[in-house]
This record gives structure tokens, sequence and C-alpha cells, in this order.
């Protein structure tokens, strides 16, 4: 576990209703564990209210979480105490999804990109301008952005400099989160590029939440599947995307339409019925099993823990899967072994 | 046959506070009865613009030439009294994003029943049996509960569900469905995208879907037209025109997915096609090509002359308008 850059372990979030409304609390995360090695881009990919952004935000401390342990680099920074977390930052940075309200309008390109570099380093101003320069130039951008502001760019251009502005610092982890979902193909294409190229030249690991799996499927090393705040399978991707065991990645991959008539008018794969259950009150047993086609009276009843599918570190949560591949083995083991 | 809905040479010009845009430039278009035709293209490319012009829901302000025939009726020759028995009634249109297009204060029943009273002038009793019915064919549950739920009550799916039947409740003869699964989750997406398909088969409704999702266009579409600029570049047949398609722009696109097959191919890390630089705003009429500026086959010739329309491939029902389309041959390798 040694070159482990992130490890989460057990993270729980909870959230109350607004005004005590009696609604209880919104269980956002519900016992999240993964790790993400020296270099290593991780792809968290869920739909809406599956709680991957909740994990994006404890693990940079924008959220306190309500139990579980982040360790970053090898230190415990679940209860770091607010001042330290400055320091922290410097060395994990995020990414948002919307370039638009992620940028302040009344900066220019040069002074967002240098940000950072003011709260964090102790450079020169001279120095400070030299390295936002950088920063711009290896993102693709031409120096003659520096004097813009956000709105005279378009939107590919704003995510650049969000990336820019994540990059200055030469982090060791980037959370990125949705970082493409508001972009046009033609655009995305470009941004997955050069995110891709950035993480071979500069090596840091990366945290890259998406509900897009085909964006997943392109870009990350190992996929982690979360549905109702847990985590139902882990894999690396050109092992999960040939052979999802879930019923829900096979379900999220069977509903994801394939550019092609073809192929796509020829699919023919699992259906999940209705809609996610309300993480108020998640259901009992395995939180798929009111929308699972091949849910039989254990899932109602009994919870699944993680079976190893296969030696390179794939595990799924999931009774079926745990009755083909037995005998099973605890999720500890499986984690150590990518 | 004379086709359901006909464009001509349809011409939207919008303002804004910087002056004329010309949103829409020159695009004709047919919807045969029972046809699905895909209207494709990036963010302001004109594809919403053009759909919005088919209803008039443009603002006072936008001018629009050009002719647009349902079943022969010119619809741009009408004053806002046989429009409104157009709208909901001949031509129904589901929205993308579904909260802000359901009213708030009335609940889903009461919704439905307007567009039936209207449009299919039913009274009393026939109205809740109906309004049922279309909730059921959508796929909802409890049917009879859901008619007293108000759209905040609902989750987006739903919402979307509730769309299609009101849409649907006007017996329209063309569906327009601006983007319907965009703000949707994948497995919601599935979820609606059966029911149009099944709908389809069951009405024989005319389908005009606004997407830029290309997967959507791959799984409903009998046609697709592609949109760039406010001008269109391409029109095929939807197997042919992903298997071979002509233009530039269409192919970029198609390069550009991650889960296309160039993406996957090569050797070495995996890369996906871009294409460089952004979509312009149109001010003044063009003299040349519109993506000619991101183009990699772009010659003088498309620096200087607007590139026209013309059948391509052997069926004739393929159009392009550029100067050096890619061969399929290109295109596949």
């Amino acid at each position: 576990m040694s070159d482990a850059v992130l490890e989460v372990d057990n993270l729980v979030m909870e959230f109350r209703s607004r005004r005590g409304t009696g609604v209880g609390r919104v269980q956002a995360v519900r016992g999240v564990s993964f790790t993400i090695g020296k270099g290593e881009i991780l792809g968290l990919v869920g739909e809406t209210g599956s709680g991957k952004t909740t994990v994006g935000k404890c693990v940079v401390r924008l959220l306190n979480p309500s139990a579980g342990t982040v360790r970053f680099d090898g230190q415990d920074i679940t209860r770091v105490p607010r001042r330290s977390l400055r320091q922290l930052r410097a060395r994990i940075q995020m990414v948002f999804q919307d370039p638009y309200s992620s940028l302040d309008p009344r900066m220019t390109v040069a002074q967002i990109v240098a940000e950072p570099l003011r709260a964090h380093a102790a450079d020169s101003s001279q120095q400070t301008r030299a390295r936002a320069a950088k920063a711009i130039e290896r993102v693709g951008l031409p120096s003659a952005v520096l004097q813009r502001l956000p709105h005279e760019l378009s939107g590919g251009q704003r995510q650049r400099v969000g990336l820019a502005r994540a990059l200055v610092l030469e982090p060791q982890l980037l959370i990125a989160d949705e970082p493409v979902s508001a972009l046009d193909v033609s655009v995305r294409a470009g941004i997955l590029n050069l995110l891709a190229d950035l993480q071979r030249s500069m090596g840091f690991s990366c945290l890259f939440i998406t509900h897009d799996l085909s964006v997943a499927e392109f870009l990350c090393d190992r996929v982690a599947v979360m549905y109702l705040g847990e985590i139902v399978e882990v894999g690396i991707c050109d092992e999960l995307f040939t052979n999802p065991c879930h019923p829900y990645t096979q379900s999220l991959l069977a509903a994801a339409p394939v550019p092609d008539p073809v192929r796509q008018r020829r699919r023919t794969g699992v259906r999940l019925a209705g809609e996610p259950a309300s993480n108020v009150a998640p259901p009992p047993g395995c939180s798929l099993h009111p929308r699972c086609p091949l849910a039989d009276e254990r899932c109602t009843a009994e919870a699944p823990t993680f079976t190893v599918v296969s030696s390179l570190g794939h595990v799924a949560r999931c009774h079926r899967v745990e009755e083909e591949h037995s005998p099973r083995k605890p999720w500890g083991q499986a984690a150590t072994s990518v | 046959m004379q086709d359901l809905l006909e464009v001509e040479n349809l011409q939207v010009r919008l303002f804004d506070r910087t002056g004329p845009v010309l949103a829409v430039r020159g695009v004709s278009l047919s919807v045969g009865r029972g046809e699905v035709v895909a209207l494709v293209g990036e963010s302001g490319c004109g594809k919403s613009v053009t759909a919005l012009s088919l209803l008039r829901l443009l603002p006072a302000s936008a001018q629009i030439s050009g002719s647009i025939r349902l079943d022969g009726q010119d619809l741009l020759a009408l004053n806002s009294q046989q429009l409104r028995t157009i709208r909901g009634g001949e031509i129904a249109m589901v929205f993308q994003e579904p909260m802000t297009s359901l009213n708030p204060a009335f609940s889903v029943g009461n919704q439905i029943a307007e567009v039936l009273r209207l449009h299919r002038g039913l009274r009393g009793g026939g109205v809740r049996a109906r309004a049922l019915e279309l909730l059921r064919m959508v796929g909802i549950g409890a049917a009879d509960k859901r008619l007293r739920s108000f759209p905040h009550e609902l989750s987006g799916g739903m919402r979307q569900r509730v769309m299609i039947a009101m849409a649907l409740a006007g017996e329209p003869n063309l569906l327009i469905l601006d983007e319907p699964t965009t703000a949707l989750d994948v497995t919601t997406q599935a979820q609606i995208l059966d029911i149009v398909r099944d709908l389809r088969t069951r009405t024989g409704t005319a389908i005009l879907l606004i997407t830029h999702d290309l997967g959507v266009v791959a799984d409903l579409a009998d046609r697709v037209v592609v949109m760039y600029a406010g001008a269109k570049v391409e029109e095929a047949d939807v197997y042919e025109l992903f298997e071979t398609p002509r233009h530039p722009y269409a192919a970029g696109l198609l390069r550009a997915l991650p889960g296309s097959a160039a993406a996957r191919q090569e050797a070495g890390p995996p890369r996906l096609a871009e294409i460089p630089g952004i979509v312009p705003t149109l001010r003044a009429p063009l003299a040349s090509c519109a993506f000619a500026p991101r183009c990699q086959s772009a010659t003088d010739q498309c620096r200087t002359q607007p590139p026209l329309l013309a059948p391509c491939g052997p069926g004739g029902d393929h159009e392009v308008a550029c100067f050096h389309p890619e061969s399929a041959a290109t295109v596949s390798a």
C-alpha cells in the first residue's frame, strides 16, 4: 500500500435535512473505500445522486466526512484542523464541471492562474508571472489569453484555464469533477486528450468523476462504479468494460447508446426498472434489489460484500457474482492487488 | 407523395445586443409521415432555432423567411389564432428541461386535461379516462394517483414522461423532441427512448428529433440532417451517415467520440480526433465555407466560395455541402 497517494476507507457522509422537517438524514455516501496509486487515474462513475461528487468533496475536505478516513500520501487528513488544510490544498487540486461559474468573471486569465501561486508559493511577482504563463502554454492556449477575461473565451478555452489553475502548483492529486460534461463533442475530445497528455508528462494521480462511461473508458486506468452511495464494482478499465459483473454496471453499459445504428439496434441487455431509491431510506439488503432483474430473497435481506472476480483487482458487490465466484475473499485483499 | 413537413430555404435572423445573428441560413428539410428525422449539431448550430421557428416560438423581433409547410399548409402565413390550433394540436413539442416546461402551479392531470379539451374537444369523464390512458402509455405506474401530483413531486424522468404524454394528448401529426433526454441519467434515458420507439410503432407519429447525442441518433432516427453554423452540411440515411459520413465536420464528430472505433484502434496511448477552433457566430452572409477555418482539407476554393448542397453517392438521397467530401475509403481508414 506504500505507493498509494490516496486511501479512502469506509467513508460516510450524511447530511441533515435542511429544516429538520422530519425527513431525516440523507446518506449521500455509505461506506466507500478505494485507493489511488501514484500516477493512476481512477474513474468514479455513477448517475445523479450516487454520491460521486460528495466523495470528491470529502477528499479535498470541502466537506467534513461523518465517518471513515481519508489518507493522503500516508497522512490521515480526515480530521486535520482547518488552518493546516491550506498546506494540503497546494497538493490536491480540483477542476470543476462548469467552466462558466468556476472562473471569477472579474479576473484576467493571468490573475486566475496566478492565484494559487500567490496563496501557496513564495515566488516573486516575476516568477509568478512566468509560472502562470508556462501553465497556460502547457494547456495549449496562446499567451495572448493571459490578458483576457473569462467571458471572452469559449467553453473549451475556459476549461483549459481551469486546468491550468489546478496544475500550476504541480499537485500530486487532481480531483476532476465532470470536467467535460458541459462541453460539445469536438471540444471535449481536445480536453480529454490534453488531460491524458498532462497526466503522462506531469505524473499526477487523478480522481476522475463522471457519469459518462465512454469518457471513463477512454481516460481512466481503473474504474469504480457507484450506486446509491456505495461502490458496487471496481476493476481495471480493460476488464470492467469487457466483463462487467455487477447487474448495475451491466445495465449502465447497456443503457448508454452507442454511436453506431447497426450495433445499437441489435443490442439487448439488462434494463433496470424504475428509478433509484431515496438515499434518505435506502432499501435493506442490496440497495439495487428493488430494480434488479436478478434479485431474489437473499438480496432483499442481506447486504452483499465484495467478491473478487479476477486477480487484477476486479471486485463486485453482488450475491449472484459471489455465487459464481466462491470461495470469497475479503475486500481488503482485493484493494492491494492493483 | 407529399411529405408531412416541408421546410424550404428557411432563414432566421435573431437580434442580440450587438446586432443581427444569422441563426439559420437557408435550411431545407422534410419529414415524411411516420418518419423519424434527426437534426444533429453542436451548441449554436441553429438546430433548436429551426425547431422553434416551425412553431413560431421565437422572439417577436426574429425575422423568418422561406417556407414551412405542414400538410401543404403554409405555417408562416398563419395568424396567431390559427397558430394556436397548430401548436399542441398538429405539432407538439417536448423540450429538454421538463421542470421549466411544466407549469408548477397545476397538477399533472390538469395540464394534460387542458390539451384534451382544447385540441380534442373532450369533456367530462372522457377527459380523465383519456388522461389516465396517456399516462399508462408512457409507462407511469399508479396513474390515477399521478394525475393529482404536481411537477415538483416528480423525478426528472417522470416529468419527461408527463411532457411526452401531454404532447401526445393532442394526437399531433408531428412530434418535435428537442434534446428530450439530455437532462436525464442514462438508465432513465434508455427508458424514455424505449417509450419513444414504442409510440412510433404504435401511433405512426412523425418525429423531428433534435439532439447533439449521436448515440441517441443511432438508436432512433431513420434519416439524419447534420447542421453546422446555421446551415445543413449533410443529409443521409442513418446507416449510411454513420458508415460513410462525407462532410469533414460530420466525419470529425464521429471520430471525436470516446466510444468510436477510431479512438480504440491505434496502438500506443489512445487519442481522440480533435476538431480545432470554434464555431463562428455569423453576423453577415458568408462568402466561404463556414467550416473552412477548422477543416484540414480546406483549399482556396473553400475560403472564397460557399459550397452548395449536392447529391453524392449512388442512392441520390445522400447530400453534402463540401468541395472536398471525404471518400468512403478515408473515413473507414
